[in-house]
């Protein structure tokens, strides 16, 4: 009764764009199909009970003295047994696509396949891409071409990206419906995505977490381009003229609304490490050096006034200032200079067929100890 | 618009000055200025007609769990007004900001906007609701005189009062966190929120969860403490236990939110760094603990309607509630299984997938009892003789509502489908399935099903149907297009859209909404009616819909003692039983019975709690010093007042006795 205008609706339905359910990325393509999957699973339950709730609160109305009454049968084991086996067969079915989904579809997991039946190729190297939120823009660096732009991101149809993504002063959430599911950018840390196109087309991508003020224009171009297309594109940005260092990044980083697509010919190529590691301006201390020196003991009582080199929060970095707190500053003794990011992308990953046991994930050499000297800074996932 | 930068910290005034006044908003003046002639005439009219001294003494200082129960669903229902205002100008704004328009609110105020909702809504609305419910029922069901700590009733419902106080005035002094009724850091932080937003916020949770987790305490106490004898526990009523149940759960988890906030509020007072982004702090620990108290909460306000559910199923089918074991433990697993489920509000934060995994299975066996309830819901209907009042409509409403909403849950549970519709509108879509299907729903029937017990007489059928049928039509209208547009990636807390195909799913929403607003109408219409038509549906026998509980056993609105002589207990339903045995109501033999004393220290307490907030807010410090001092102060002074009891004579209780059999005679006769 309850579902007649539910239909009614439906033909309506077919008329909008529901980009969650019909995607143009392999990746959100399988999410999607999870959601209807899922849904149909749960549907066998769900519908039986509002039928059954419809047809017996018509069928024992008060007025109709027909139907049977039995006003203190109140138990039946074998009823009792249903009712609790019922809803747990279907939570067993979909815990297990849910066990098996969550893996194969892990972000951080390196694409084995562009579309169903199509294997990515042990050469294929994805696409790296480091993506930084900020207030409220977002910027991508392609280190591969050595180019940067803001608020546009450009790929090359059916090659696997690789998203290392961070944020510069909130979180924020990396979302292009089209591609893949999103995935948190938050400042200090390094979250991670794979994702595919299947065919070219101009897409939206927004953040999907509230930021602030300028939170919903903070959308960007997203463009599938074929391979020769997105060269041409790289080239056209490599004639952009202007370059993104540090210095342009502390401009460019400042709150803004509706920022115009901008594209950097070159950009400094240790810049996406230091924006992860709150370092991009100058003299300040890298969190993974803070990290080890605390990890080798810290500096005792010279640390409690040694701040000015690890004060990152802005206070006035959303235009009116704070005047509470202010920072005891205490210029820094030493401060290692970072090495150009030697991160190398993952490995390719295994493309044996996932099974049941285990589960592995595909192998990664694990993250070696983070040191002062900082040589191999490969950011894992946030600790939690 | 970003508000002027603050002023320094003056030594009188603190942080405030009149800039703090929100001049430039016209919509706010406007509200301002019928509140203050609202709140005018309300006064006036007090005064004229000399109400204040029944007012202090019948109510404000009241310790009786039904007065005091009574003034929580009040301040539930008024804080429901603001909180829907609220939702109708979102409604509006994200129906008009579409091909350039810029709508009619600024970033400013609608960020304040959909953060207020939320936390009006949850701690202010819903909280109030079912603690109410449960004040004035759970004492009746197990057949007790009040609760186990009277003085601390009332002092809990005046600091959750105090919060919402705080909220409000953060309405015309100043302004509300614009943060989402969360307030993650670091963007809730002193860096990215310099203004007073989120310390309103927290100096409001903080007082109003003190009331909260006392009354928890209280309610938890009283029941394992208070029932008749003959009660065991499994003999309690389904609402009892799922009234048990809730209040562990608060008693269990909003310590944790006392924690995380006095955290926040560390890092924006003190300038330690838990939750800043540099020196080491962590944001992601905070979305952690807040969610450890979060996920809780959710089944905190659904396990009393459970509850409400039952019981109107039963008597409304004339039927034992089935399965009542497996009810109390699937109940039990509930309030178990809502501690393993937090990080399912953030899959999208960068766990592995095994963590993610497991933390959506654990969600979706939630359902298991889940479903197993609602199956026991409908095996009572089975061979029952249902009566269609407003409370059992209700509850087939809410049985076909929140399956749906159950449903998308366990959908959103599956972490894959999670990172495509996390923060979406169909998130939303969801929990507003459950709040308001579920929740308020239930509010409804249990409003509709006490109403007689507390007032003595019934509520308007038409105006209750009017309500009945614009809540389910206008809910359905206002929350389907959610569903359709977060599947077309649409993200919630959005102020204007670029898209112009998505206009006409947010103008269909924007007519649901208003169908609401009808249904609310008609609701705030009802309880006109009824009370200016009392007479007509005046209930003499304290028992109008056939019932089975303790609460029907005396009169309505029950006396000061709810019972001359505690009942024993011989049944589940036990007044089904002595009904059925034909208990006869002891007439003679009545005996002093031992009351609390009415006490203002509750008030007065949580007004200086209120200062306190306010300066804390403004940095005021000396006036924040002052209040804490007059408060600890206040608490010791209080501790020494040995007026705490008296005895209700024995002669009084035969008087009020005698009019009930009287009363009960003419009703019979």
């Amino acid at each position: 009764m309850r579902l007649l205008p539910l239909l009614t609706v439906l033909p309506l339905l077919a008329g909008c764009d529901m980009v969650v359910l019909d995607p143009a990325g392999d990746v959100a393509r399988q999410q999607g199909n999870l959601i209807v999957i899922s849904t149909v699973l749960m549907l066998l339950i769900i519908v039986p009970v509002m039928a059954l709730t419809v047809f017996f609160a018509w069928r024992y109305r008060a007025a109709n003295s027909e139907a049977t009454y039995k006003p203190d049968w109140d138990h039946s084991t074998q009823l009792e047994l249903v009712i609790w086996a019922a809803p747990l067969l279907i939570i067993i079915c979909l815990g297990a696509l849910t066990w098996v989904a969550t893996h194969l579809l892990d972000p951080y997991r390196p694409l084995t396949r562009t579309a169903a039946g199509v294997p990515v190729a042990a050469e294929v190297k994805p696409l790296e891409v480091n993506v930084v939120a900020l207030d409220w823009k977002w910027l991508f660096i392609y280190p591969e071409q050595g180019i940067a732009t803001v608020n546009e991101l450009a790929v090359p149809v059916d090659r696997p990206i690789q998203f290392r993504i961070s944020a510069s002063s909130v979180m924020n959430s990396f979302y292009i419906p089209a591609l893949a599911g999103q995935i948190y950018a938050m400042p200090g840390m390094e979250t991670r995505l794979h994702g595919v196109f299947n065919h070219e087309g101009d897409f939206t991508g927004f953040s999907a977490n509230y930021s602030g003020a300028g939170f919903s224009n903070m959308r960007f171009a997203v463009k599938s381009l074929s391979a020769d297309g997105f060269a041409r594109w790289a080239d056209g940005a490599r004639g952009a003229g202007q370059s993104l260092d540090r210095a342009a990044y502390l401009k460019l980083e400042r709150p803004s609304e509706k920022e115009p697509v901008q594209r950097f010919a070159s950009v400094d190529p240790a810049l996406f490490d230091a924006v992860v590691n709150l370092c991009v301006e100058p003299g300040k201390m890298c969190m993974h050096d803070m990290m080890s020196i605390d990890a080798k003991g810290g500096l005792g009582m010279a640390g409690v006034y040694n701040v000015r080199d690890l004060a990152y929060d802005k206070f006035a970095a959303r235009g009116s200032a704070s005047t509470t707190l202010k920072p005891r500053y205490v210029a820094a003794a030493c401060a290692v200079p970072m090495a150009p990011s030697k991160a190398p992308v993952d490995r390719p990953a295994d493309l044996a067929p996932l099974t049941g046991a285990g589960l592995s994930r595909p192998s990664r050499p694990l993250a070696p100890e983070r040191t002062a000297r900082n040589e191999t800074p490969i950011p894992g996932r946030p600790l939690i | 618009m970003t508000p002027p930068p603050l002023p320094a910290t003056d030594p009188i005034w603190g942080r405030l000055s009149l800039n703090a006044i929100p001049l430039h908003e016209p919509i706010l003046i406007a509200t301002f200025g019928a509140v203050v002639l609202g709140g005018l005439v309300m006064l006036a009219l007090i005064t004229k007609y000399r109400l204040w001294g029944w007012l202090w003494r019948e109510w404000f200082t009241t310790v009786d769990h039904k007065k005091i129960g009574i003034m929580y669903m009040i301040l539930g229902l008024v804080m429901f007004l603001r909180g829907f205002a609220d939702a109708i100008m979102m409604r509006l704004q994200q129906a008009m900001a579409f091909g350039g328009s810029e709508g009619y609110l600024n970033a400013h105020h609608y960020d304040q906007i959909f953060t207020a909702h939320g936390v009006i809504m949850i701690f202010f609305v819903a909280m109030p609701f079912i603690t109410g419910l449960m004040n004035y029922i759970v004492p009746l069901q197990i057949g007790a005189r009040d609760v186990s700590f009277p003085f601390l009733n009332n002092f809990s419902f005046w600091m959750t009062t105090a919060g919402a106080v705080l909220v409000m005035v953060s309405l015309f002094v100043g302004e509300f966190a614009q943060t989402g009724w969360l307030a993650y850091p670091p963007l809730s932080g002193i860096a990215y929120s310099p203004n007073v937003g989120v310390d309103y916020y927290i100096w409001a949770l903080q007082i109003a969860g003190v009331g909260t987790t006392l009354s928890g305490i209280n309610l938890i106490v009283t029941i394992l403490k208070l029932r008749a004898p003959g009660m065991g526990l499994m003999k309690m009523p389904v609402f009892t236990w799922t009234s048990l149940c809730a209040n562990i759960l608060i008693v269990a988890s909003f310590p944790v939110l006392t924690a995380v906030l006095a955290l926040l509020g560390l890092d924006r007072y003190a300038g330690t760094n838990f939750f800043t982004n540099d020196f080491g702090g962590s944001p992601m620990m905070y979305v952690n603990l807040i969610w450890i108290w979060g996920h809780p909460e959710v089944y905190i306000l659904i396990l009393p309607l459970f509850g409400v559910f039952s019981e109107v199923t039963s008597t409304f089918s004339g039927k034992r509630l089935f399965g009542y074991t497996s009810m109390v433990y699937a109940t039990v697993c509930i309030t178990i299984l809502s501690y393993l489920v937090w990080l399912h509000h953030f899959f999208t934060m960068g766990s592995g997938a095994s963590v993610n995994s497991f933390f959506g299975i654990t969600t979706m066996v939630i359902s298991i009892p889940t479903g197993a309830k609602l199956f026991n819901w409908l095996f009572t209907m089975y061979r029952g003789r249902i009566r269609f009042d407003l409370p059992m409509m209700w509850t087939i409403a809410f049985m076909l509502t929140f399956v749906v909403g159950g449903m998308t849950g366990v959908l959103l549970a599956v972490p894959p489908a999670d990172f495509v519709l996390h923060n979406s509108l169909f998130l939303i879509a969801h929990f507003h399935n459950v709040i308001i299907g579920g929740v308020l729903f239930g509010l409804f029937a249990a409003i509709n099903y006490w109403w007689p017990k507390a007032f003595g007489f019934k509520l308007d059928v038409f105006w209750g149907k009017v309500s009945f049928w614009c809540w389910v039509v206008g809910f359905w209208l206002a929350f389907m297009p959610l569903y359709i547009l977060g599947l077309m990636g649409v993200t919630r807390r959005m102020r204007v859209f670029d898209d112009p195909s998505l206009q006409i799913w947010f103008v269909v929403a924007g007519i649901g909404a208003a169908i609401i607003a009808v249904g609310i109408l008609a609701m705030l219409i009802q309880f006109a009616v009824s009370i200016w038509k009392r007479d007509q549906l005046r209930e003499t026998s304290g028992d109008p819909w056939n019932g089975r509980t303790l609460e029907w056993a005396t009169s309505s609105p029950p006396p000061d003692y709810n019972f001359a002589f505690t009942p024993v207990i011989h049944d589940l339903d036990a007044w089904h039983d002595m009904k059925r045995r034909g208990a006869e109501r002891p007439l003679t033999g009545f005996r002093d019975i031992h009351m609390p004393s009415n006490t203002g220290a509750g008030i007065i307490l949580a007004g200086i709690s209120t200062v306190l907030g306010f300066a804390l807010i403004w940095h005021i410090w000396w006036l924040a010093g002052l209040s804490l001092i007059s408060l600890i102060g206040g608490a010791i002074v209080h501790s020494f007042n040995y007026k705490r009891d008296f005895h209700i004579p024995a002669a009084t209780v035969a008087e009020v006795e005698d009019k009930r059999t009287r009363q009960l005679s003419a009703a019979g006769a």
